[in-house]
């Protein structure tokens, strides 16, 4: 028999030792869920608060990936251990009509009401760089803009007087929010050594009105 | 310490498992899928890890049917054979830790930190109140049993480092240090063993000559006292044969050490001391 004093200081040594393995494993588990900008979860994948609770790692989504363009993150790459992602710039999503990989997930961590892969939204395209992109400069590139599967809809060319030359027009590629899934085609495609175009998590990406604001000219009579 | 069937059959296991999972990455042969956290046989059979369900549940979410089918079918498994034969049979650390034990006693190392066995029950509530409290898997960031496993298939990373922290600190830190002091996976597991239908008997316990050689083997060497020395205790006491001790890992070493075949595979039902007193005063009789 040990006594009680014993006792209590045998749970105080295991709850300061074990305590101290979970304050850095909670601490660890905080950092991993800033999801590094260039990783982009599958299609379906569940918003990023709730996604490193649903997923498993079992990687059912990367097998079954036709591109194989998915990965699952190993340890030091800077995404939560065993999570799958991919990297738009080396393999974009391929937005495959029966998408598979949501097909895969046991777990419901890729969402299986996601059923038109056109209403994904695993990020959003954002023209990052206009200094260097060549429509910004005048040339009609316009790979971007091509390469997109929801072409006019989810970028468009939007017609500007070129101040330079006094005589041409720039065609500015325009991401439209509502319409892009995040694939990363355009950052894929984009022709510069470094991507002009991105594709961010769309939490980074997107602005938000404050509640008050009304866009007069949108505004329905009352 | 000689091999033995049970050691041979149980690397079998290990690596026949192993290289079903690798079947497809390496060879295209898609009899498996996934690791085992989940995994899907044939396009037939789900098969999930119930101890990480039991962490996205802590963590808020409600996993799809093909995972909780695939966790039933696992407890159901492990309910028959006992928890922790996932340890001896399955689990890929086994071959490290197995190998650091290996060393450890041809190294003559015996001095080494004291942990509590206990430990692990302490780490395993931990790391159900850290799915709770940051609502993610927590624990699979650093699990170096899933890190390992998901390694040899997808790629390791840099999880190699974690595997080799194991393997030290069972080598030098403290003997059967992880697996029989600090793994959470096995910590779960063993609360499965409490009802295993499977267990190893100390069937003529009373052939025991004392040569110690069963506790030198058993990575959980506190299981086997009961059954084996139960009866000397007196017939109040009364203890069966049988192994009842959740962390008995059916591993079946001391079937294959014993000179004097005290073991046996067998069920847990019928574990009276009785039979025992019997043969004992059989012995008795003799001298």
């Amino acid at each position: 028999m040990i006594g009680r004093r014993q006792f209590l200081l045998d749970a105080a040594k295991m709850a300061g030792g074990v305590g101290m393995l979970g304050l850095g494993v909670g601490l660890y588990a905080r950092q991993a869920r800033a999801l590094p900008p260039h990783a982009i979860r599958p299609p379906g994948a569940l918003a990023e608060g709730d996604f490193p609770g649903a997923c498993v790692r079992c990687g059912l989504c990367v097998r079954d990936c036709p591109p194989k363009i998915l990965d699952l993150s190993r340890a030091g790459d800077g995404v939560a251990t065993g999570t799958p992602y991919f990297v738009a710039r080396t393999g974009p999503c391929e937005m495959c009509e029966d998408i598979p990989c949501v097909k895969a997930c046991p777990t419901g961590a890729l969402d299986s009401k996601l059923t038109d892969i056109n209403k994904s939204k695993m990020g959003l395209a954002v023209l990052v760089d206009q200094e260097t992109c060549l429509n910004f400069l005048g040339l009609r590139c316009d790979v971007c803009y091509r390469v997109c599967p929801l072409i006019d809809k989810a970028i468009t060319l939007e017609p500007q007087h070129n101040e330079r030359t006094q005589k041409h027009t720039r065609f500015i590629p325009v991401v439209h929010s509502d319409k892009c899934t995040g694939c990363g085609k355009c950052e894929s495609a984009c022709v510069l050594e470094t991507a002009a175009i991105k594709v961010f998590p769309v939490a980074l990406a997107k602005g938000r009105l404050g509640e008050h604001y009304r866009i007069g000219w949108q505004e329905t009579p009352r | 310490m000689k091999t033995g069937k049970y050691l041979v059959l149980r690397r079998i296991s290990q690596l026949g498992i192993l290289a079903l999972f690798l079947a497809g990455p390496v060879a295209g042969l898609w009899i498996v899928k996934g690791n085992l956290n989940f995994s899907y046989t044939l396009d037939f059979l789900p098969l999930t890890d119930p101890y990480v369900l039991a962490q996205s549940l802590a963590a808020g979410h409600a996993p799809g049917k093909k995972a909780l089918i695939g966790a039933a079918i696992a407890l159901v498994f492990y309910l028959l054979v006992g928890g922790r034969a996932y340890c001896a049979w399955v689990c890929p650390m086994n071959l490290v830790t197995d190998a650091a034990a290996w060393l450890r006693a041809k190294l003559g190392i015996r001095a080494g930190a004291f942990l509590s066995r206990s430990t692990r029950y302490w780490i395993l509530a931990t790391t159900l109140v850290l799915a709770l409290a940051t609502g993610s898997i927590a624990w699979e960031l650093v699990n170096p049993v899933s890190m390992l496993h998901r390694g040899i298939i997808y790629g390791l990373g840099a999880a190699w480092t974690i595997v080799l922290a194991v393997f030290l600190f069972d080598l030098f830190v403290a003997k059967r240090g992880w697996c029989g002091h600090l793994c959470p996976v096995g910590a779960f597991y063993s609360l499965l063993g409490r009802f295993a239908v499977l267990r190893v008997s100390a069937a003529r316990r009373a052939q025991c000559n004392d040569c110690m050689d069963c506790y030198a083997v058993c990575p959980e060497p506190p299981v086997i006292t009961p059954a084996l020395k139960g009866a000397l205790r007196g017939a109040a006491k009364g203890i069966g044969p049988v192994i009842l001790d959740r962390n008995c890992t059916n591993c079946g070493r001391c079937i294959d050490v014993c000179s004097k075949d005290v073991f046996e595979f067998g069920t847990r039902f019928g574990n009276r001391a009785s039979k025992v007193s019997f043969n004992l005063a059989d012995a008795k009789e003799v001298s």
